[in-house]
């Protein structure tokens, strides 16, 4: 571990679930009731076949805290894998934001010239508001919405950081 | 048209029980679970004890686990039924005894229609359980029973619930045998050869070395236990135990310091502060054991081994960590040890012994002999050495009584000892008793009770009697809730806000209204003579000891002092407690 890494203290955890009711309230309660942080959390089914959920995790604290959040979820009966992205090598990570802006005038035009500048797509329009779709990392998706907020910035919905490991292995 | 390989949803759950090798159930019948009492009651392999209230239906079935090294099984209905559940599902939880508890639920369609008797306890148990389910499909069922059971007893034990809709158990399904169900659920049990081998050298070198022990050691077996114990002497070092861990090392043997921790011996605590190697050993170091952190065992390497990750630097950081099984590691360890033939230390050792001796000598468990008044220290030593050749199973309530017979019992074997450890349930011990009697009928089962805790499951004399389970229950009655008392007379200036009970029963009397016996000491001299009587009954039986109500458990490590900050006794009262630490940490 370098040290870099010890002193970064946000850590994206991958975890490999069987896809059953109530694993994300085991996951969710987990985080709760032992005082984690949860910055951000996504949960879909990955594999059909094995029935298999990856919820990805957006964490941080101390290197005792994190090592207690991995232990404690590998606990967890029908969780399978648990890996810290953040420490195991390099990894990618993505969210994607619908950010709806309600303007007209000159606000308008900059809010579409600013989309382009972050490649968000407008996905929807009226004569007076756009949906803007965005991709990126945590930061893009946040320095898009600081711009979009004095152009009449009216709702944000985010799916959360979704991210897998670089290279050509599996989880 | 009925199939003919399928079996109602009850058939299968009592065929999967048996396969399991369930003997006895403890439960309470109700409506969601009729079905399943109706099915109970056409067979003869499983036993049903039938208890007065549902949490004590779970002590009892924790009782039986850990006097047998088995899983214990627990029956009871939907909504309170379950509800009264939580506080032993909790209870075993802390204290990692293996249970598989069985719950009625309403029927799938009725389930989130705030049907009557309907509690979501799946819900509500997901934090103080090791695993529950939700059977909504009779071909799942058997599936379901088997992997609870494996999961219950593998790994770190724990309590394992199933929720059973009534439809599940109306309806027919298929049966599936244990053997054809495969679980995912494998943890760990042989620990790392390398790391092991590195421990030996850590041990082999050190200078003050102590092995500081849990009940991991005795949830990993009998065999851990004896493992354990030829590792102690060969290496010839010392040995605590914890609260959860007496018995998995002889009591009797010089090599053992006494109990740690917040009322551990002078000479355990002290050893573990100044010792240069710390061996922990299925131990978790818990906040009663460690004292204030930050002053906790300063001067040593840590050797933590565990079959629960999680447990490692949780709350302290160790130097060399062991995932698995004790008794694999263990073994292990003494292969290598064999192997190597390592030279230890001798001279330092001897040193290191006779250091020990000095504090071993303050004697911290006096007291001040009296032949007025009952001294509980002494009730308990007088119980101890009239029944120790009887090799007795001890369960206890909590509070100070629990203390004093973890201070004074020197047990010598595993299973004979429960206690309610890390959740500190007041009302375990005569329930846990109930299920080790049930376990061992002709064994001699004592529960060390206080007059406080006693009367939380007081009502299960009835289930004792009905069942002839002739459990010894020795109250000592300081009529106050001791350890509260001791901790307002120490902490909190002496101000008895609501420690005291005004009224009690008549303990004599109440036994005899549930058909037990009742026998009452009020003088020391009496003592002895009621624990005879108790003993020549083969019948339930109370005894009430009037003890010494101004008697506090000392040694003492109050909240947030170090093993090295002892308070000796009633006159070493100069280290007040502040109640905070100075950053402002509440301390409990």
């Amino acid at each position: 571990m370098t040290d870099a890494v010890q002193d970064s203290n946000r850590h994206t955890i991958s975890v490999l679930v069987d896809n059953e009711s109530g694993v994300l309230a085991r996951v969710i309660g987990l985080f709760s009731g032992r005082g984690y942080n949860i910055e951000s959390l996504t949960v879909a089914e990955v594999d059909a076949h094995e029935n298999l959920s990856r919820i990805t995790i957006v964490t941080s604290g101390t290197r005792m805290i994190i090592e207690q959040i991995k232990n404690q979820l590998r606990r967890l009966v029908p969780v399978h894998k648990v890996h810290d992205l953040t420490i195991e090598g390099p990894h990618v990570s993505r969210e994607l934001a619908l950010i709806k802006v309600a303007s007209s005038g000159e606000k308008r035009v900059e809010a579409l010239r600013i989309a382009d500048i972050f490649r968000a797509r407008a996905i929807d329009s009226t004569n007076e508001s756009f949906v803007f779709e965005v991709v990126g990392a945590t930061e893009k998706v946040e320095a898009f919405i600081t711009l979009m907020q004095p152009l009449g910035l009216v709702d944000v919905s985010r799916t959360g950081v979704v991210a897998i490991a670089r290279g050509p292995k599996a989880l | 048209m009925v199939h003919h390989d399928t079996m109602t949803g009850a058939e299968i759950l009592l065929k999967a029980l048996v396969d399991q090798g369930v003997d006895v159930i403890f439960g309470y019948p109700g409506g969601a679970v009729l079905p399943i009492y109706d099915e109970l009651a056409k067979q003869n392999r499983i036993r049903h004890i039938l208890v007065r209230h549902e949490q004590a239906a779970v002590h009892a079935a924790e009782g039986y686990a850990r006097s047998t090294g088995k899983v214990g099984c627990v029956l009871v209905t939907s909504g309170p039924g379950a509800t009264n559940a939580v506080t032993g599902l909790a209870d075993a939880q802390c204290d990692s005894v293996p249970l598989v508890c069985l719950t009625g639920q309403v029927p799938t369609h009725l389930i989130g229609n705030d049907a009557f008797q309907e509690a979501d306890i799946t819900g509500i148990t997901r934090p103080c359980t090791k695993h529950n389910y939700l059977v909504k499909d009779t071909n799942n069922l058997a599936r379901t029973v088997h992997e609870a059971f494996h999961v219950a007893r593998s790994g770190r034990p724990g309590p394992v619930l199933i929720d059973l809709p009534k439809d599940v158990v109306q309806n027919r399904g298929l049966y599936q045998p244990p053997s054809k169900t495969k679980s995912k659920y494998n943890p760990q049990v042989k620990g790392d050869l390398r790391a092991i081998e590195q421990a030996v050298e850590m041990i082999a070198g050190a200078k003050r070395p102590i092995f500081y022990v849990g009940g991991g050691v005795i949830n990993s077996g009998v065999a851990a236990c004896q493992l354990l114990t030829q590792f102690v002497r060969m290496t010839g070092f010392p040995c605590t135990l914890t609260l959860m861990g007496l018995g998995a090392f002889p009591g009797s043997d010089p090599l053992f310091l006494g109990m740690l921790g917040m009322h551990g011996t002078v000479e355990a605590n002290m050893a573990m502060h100044d010792c240069d190697v710390m061996i922990n050993i299925g131990a978790r170091f818990d906040d009663r054991v460690t004292g204030r952190l930050n002053a906790f065992s300063p001067k040593s390497k840590k050797i933590h081994i565990d079959i629960d990750p999680s447990s490692i630097n949780k709350n302290v950081a160790v130097d060399l960590s062991i995932v698995g099984d004790c008794a694999h590691v263990i073994e292990d360890m003494i292969k290598v040890w064999k192997a190597r033939q390592p030279k230890i230390d001798e001279r330092a050792l001897r040193a290191w012994w006779s250091k020990i001796e000095e504090w071993r000598g303050a004697d911290s468990l006096r007291y001040p002999a009296s032949d007025t008044i009952i001294k509980p220290q002494y009730a308990i030593q007088r119980l101890y050495d009239l029944t120790k050749s009887r090799n007795p199973y001890i369960c206890t309530e909590v509070g100070q009584h629990q203390m004093w017979a973890a201070q004074h019992l020197r047990l010598d074997s595993p299973l004979h000892w429960l206690t309610s450890g890390g959740l500190g349930t007041m009302g375990y011990g005569l329930p846990a008793a109930m299920g080790v009697q049930t376990a061992h009928p002709d064994a001699l089962v004592i529960d060390i009770a206080g007059e406080s805790s006693i009367q939380m499951n007081i009502q299960e004399m009835a289930t004792l009697v009905q069942h002839n389970l002739p459990v010894k229950i020795v109250i000592l009655n300081n009529q106050y809730m001791g350890m509260v008392r001791q901790w307002q007379e120490l902490i909190h200036g002496a101000r008895y806000s609501e420690s005291h009970m005004d009224h009690h029963p008549d303990f004599v009397k109440l036994a005899e209204a549930f058909g037990a016996v009742g026998l009452r000491a009020e003088r020391p001299d009496q003592v002895d003579g009621v624990i005879q009587e108790m003993l020549a009954v083969n019948r339930p039986v109370i005894v009430e000891m009037r003890t010494d109500a101004s008697e506090n458990v000392f040694p003492m490590i109050m909240p947030g002092m170090a093993h090295n900050e002892m308070v000796l006794g009633q006159e070493d009262r100069s280290r007040d407690n502040p109640g905070s630490e100075q950053d402002g940490m509440v301390l409990v």
